[in-house]
């Protein structure tokens, strides 16, 4: 009954004339954004993020998580239209979307692809709902202890179930919490690693600098090379009938979609996991299910529906442990927390004791944004037809020019834009060689959260490293760090022994 | 074995060795070791984690040279063809930054898509100009007017002292 007090005092601040035009505009943005072949919620939320200082900061998180919402909704536009995912979640979406389109049924599969979305964000937003507040509270009993070894914990979901390359994954988080440590010691304010003694580095590096150079530029050219050939875009014609019956086929899909948001929810929040593997998941299951699985990849309904609502409940879920932990479940949701914290909003259980307005205000716009997304998605099918004719170099240029400007708004340094350019060069060269991006991003947002407890930890405990063993819940976080920590190694080993046996 | 070292992939680690290393030296500059019941110095995060950043990628260069040349290291690094039109793009982004502070952004950036509207991507004159054109006022209207951002302007400074007076 609170929540729902709470909830309902956070829809007065939703619903405020500022905030609803807000949300339609973050949420059509994304929608086009999302739709955008190579672009996805974390690019768009990259470059757009300078630009909301436009309006107060609480306005600017609820704009953002709109936009995130609306590319979640937007990447299987470009997925069922072209053939390709608009974004990195939406590949699930290209296995049956795309045969649909070519079986003339574009505009069924839109819908349904809508629908399903709109099915995954209301559940899982829901859950979100029940679940932010007593997390929260739990969170409140946090020391330094337990803080550093929940982000211990968070680093090593990456290696134990991020799937890519174990050492590369350790270099990218290193390398991600060293270069948070650019800039003034947090506890003794001494200068380190001032790099060729540029003043520009005492202000250390923004995660807004190396977002910007990674998921911008990097983003670009890394789309440019791949684009030797412009992709068909299929039309799409939706018309009343075909939207009551396309309802009335969703409708049935409703196990499938159930499914698809509980899993999608949980596997959100997990810092390594997220939209992606929750929609792959999700395809996999209903097709495991299904009475009928030589259907699915044939242009089976069910096939856009399960990774539909997987991923849009995945970025709902992803929100959870930034919003009431302060650890990211998401890249994306790493570039809101480091927004947030920039605005002087730090996530984590203290928001909700002493901001209760703002924390229910966003969450209350989690379904004002998710009714936009799908009334606006559907509404614009045309447009999106016509924008993904858009010729790629305009694209191109428009974001390369909002990356530059972006990139020296908010300290005004061309310091920073430099910064920028080389950190896209060289994600765009690290990533070609299948060094994951998301760890490296993460590190930089949580390294001075990391370095911080881990320090006033030991301060605390007049340097006894036991410390983070001894106390209960940081003893059970850094147990399950070590078993993520060793998962690799033990299935390597697992496989090793089948090969002997065999 | 000089083959497997001259591979992307072991010049790649090669390179973050090197990277780490350097990044060891300087987070040596603070004391890096246990200072008794405060804890690590504020060199030590920095350091140990470059550490271990170095001891990772040399384990990728050593597994990498270890596994010779496979028939997987023989596909190019870069799609043929592209390289050339990503490298153009670098370089027109590094002289677009270059010229910001001396030209202005009002100048380096309508060059940049200029050049890459028409010139680059094949655009026709009515689409580009009009793009070109049309993104600086509303850059001006939106970081100068509406958020009281100043973009550099170099020497073209003088001629935007109407435009303050008028808005500001």
């Amino acid at each position: 009954m609170e929540i729902l007090s709470l909830l309902g005092q956070g829809f007065a601040t939703s619903l405020m004339p500022l905030n609803i035009g807000i949300v339609i505009v973050g949420v059509t943005l994304g929608l086009f954004i999302g739709a955008m072949p190579g672009l996805g919620s974390v690019n768009g939320v990259a470059i757009v993020l300078p630009l909301t200082f436009i309006v107060p900061p609480a306005s600017a998180i609820i704009f953002l998580a709109a936009l995130y919402y609306g590319a979640m909704y937007g990447g299987a536009i470009s997925s069922i239209l072209l053939g390709i995912p608009g974004s990195s979640t939406a590949v699930a979406t290209t296995f049956d979307g795309r045969p649909m389109a070519q079986q003339g049924k574009a505009g069924l599969a839109l819908i349904a692809a809508a629908g399903a979305s709109f099915v995954g964000g209301t559940i899982s937003v829901i859950l979100f709902t029940l679940f932010a507040a007593p997390l929260a509270d739990l969170a409140l009993k946090f020391g330094p202890a337990e803080n550093f070894a929940l982000v211990l914990l968070a680093f090593t979901t990456f290696v134990g179930l991020g799937g890519d390359d174990t050492l590369k994954t350790i270099v990218m988080i290193c390398l991600g919490l060293v270069l948070s440590t650019v800039g003034l010691d947090l506890i003794t304010g001494q200068p380190r690693m001032v790099f060729f003694d540029m003043p520009g580095f005492y202000a250390g590096i923004s995660f807004l600098v190396l977002a910007i150079g990674v998921y911008g530029i990097g983003e670009v050219l890394w789309t440019l090379e791949k684009s030797r050939v412009a992709p068909t875009v299929t039309t799409a014609k939706v018309t009343y009938s075909e939207l009551r019956s396309a309802f009335r086929t969703l409708a049935r899909t409703w196990k499938t979609m159930s499914v698809g948001s509980v899993l999608g929810f949980f596997v959100g929040m997990l810092p390594a996991a997220g939209a992606t593997p929750a929609s792959l998941m999700a395809y996999g299951i209903a097709k495991s299910t299904s009475k009928d699985p030589d259907s699915f990849g044939k242009g089976n309904i069910e096939g856009v529906v399960a990774p539909e609502t997987a991923n849009n409940a995945a970025s709902t879920g992803s929100l959870l442990p930034m919003l009431s932990l302060g650890i990211p479940g998401s890249p994306t949701t790493a570039l809101l927390l480091g927004g947030m914290v920039m605005w002087g909003l730090t996530p984590g259980p203290m928001l909700f004791a002493e901001q209760a307005d703002f924390v229910w205000g966003l969450i209350s716009s989690l379904y004002t944004a998710n009714l936009a997304a799908v009334l606006i998605n559907l509404a614009l099918i045309p447009l999106f037809v016509w924008a993904l004719k858009t010729p790629f170099s305009v694209l191109c240029t428009v974001v390369l020019v909002l990356c530059i400007v972006g990139g020296f708004a908010p300290d005004q340094r061309m310091h920073d834009v430099w910064l920028i350019f080389v950190f896209g060069i060289v994600g765009y060269l690290l990533r070609k060689a299948d060094y994951p991006m998301a760890p490296l991003v993460l590190a930089l947002v949580l390294g001075p959260v990391m370095e911080q407890s881990f320090r006033q930890a030991l301060i605390a405990a007049q340097g006894d490293v036991t410390t983070f063993v001894t106390r209960p819940l940081s003893g059970t976080f850094v147990a399950l760090a070590a078993v993520f920590f060793l998962l690799p190694l033990l299935s390597k080993l697992r496989k090793a022994r089948q090969v002997t046996a065999s | 074995m000089i083959k497997s070292v001259m591979k992307p992939e072991s010049l790649i680690a090669l390179a973050l060795m090197g990277f780490s290393a350097y990044l060891m030296w300087h987070a040596t500059v603070l004391p890096i070791g246990w200072d008794g019941a405060r804890g690590p110095g504020g060199g030590a995060f920095p350091f140990w984690l470059s550490m271990i950043m170095f001891v990772a990628s040399s384990g990728i260069f050593l597994r990498s040279v270890l596994a010779g040349v496979r028939p997987a290291d023989l596909t190019p690094f870069f799609e043929p063809g592209m390289l050339g039109q990503v490298l153009a793009v670098v370089l027109a982004l590094g002289v677009t930054i270059l010229l910001m502070p001396i030209l202005g952004a009002y100048v380096a950036i309508p060059l940049f898509m200029l050049w890459y509207l028409r010139f680059f991507g094949r655009n026709g004159w009515t689409v580009s100009l009009s793009l070109t054109l049309i993104t600086p006022v509303v850059l001006f209207f939106f970081f100068e007017v509406a958020l009281l951002i100043l973009l550099p302007k170099g020497i073209t400074e003088p001629l935007f002292f109407p435009l303050y007076a008028m808005f500001f």
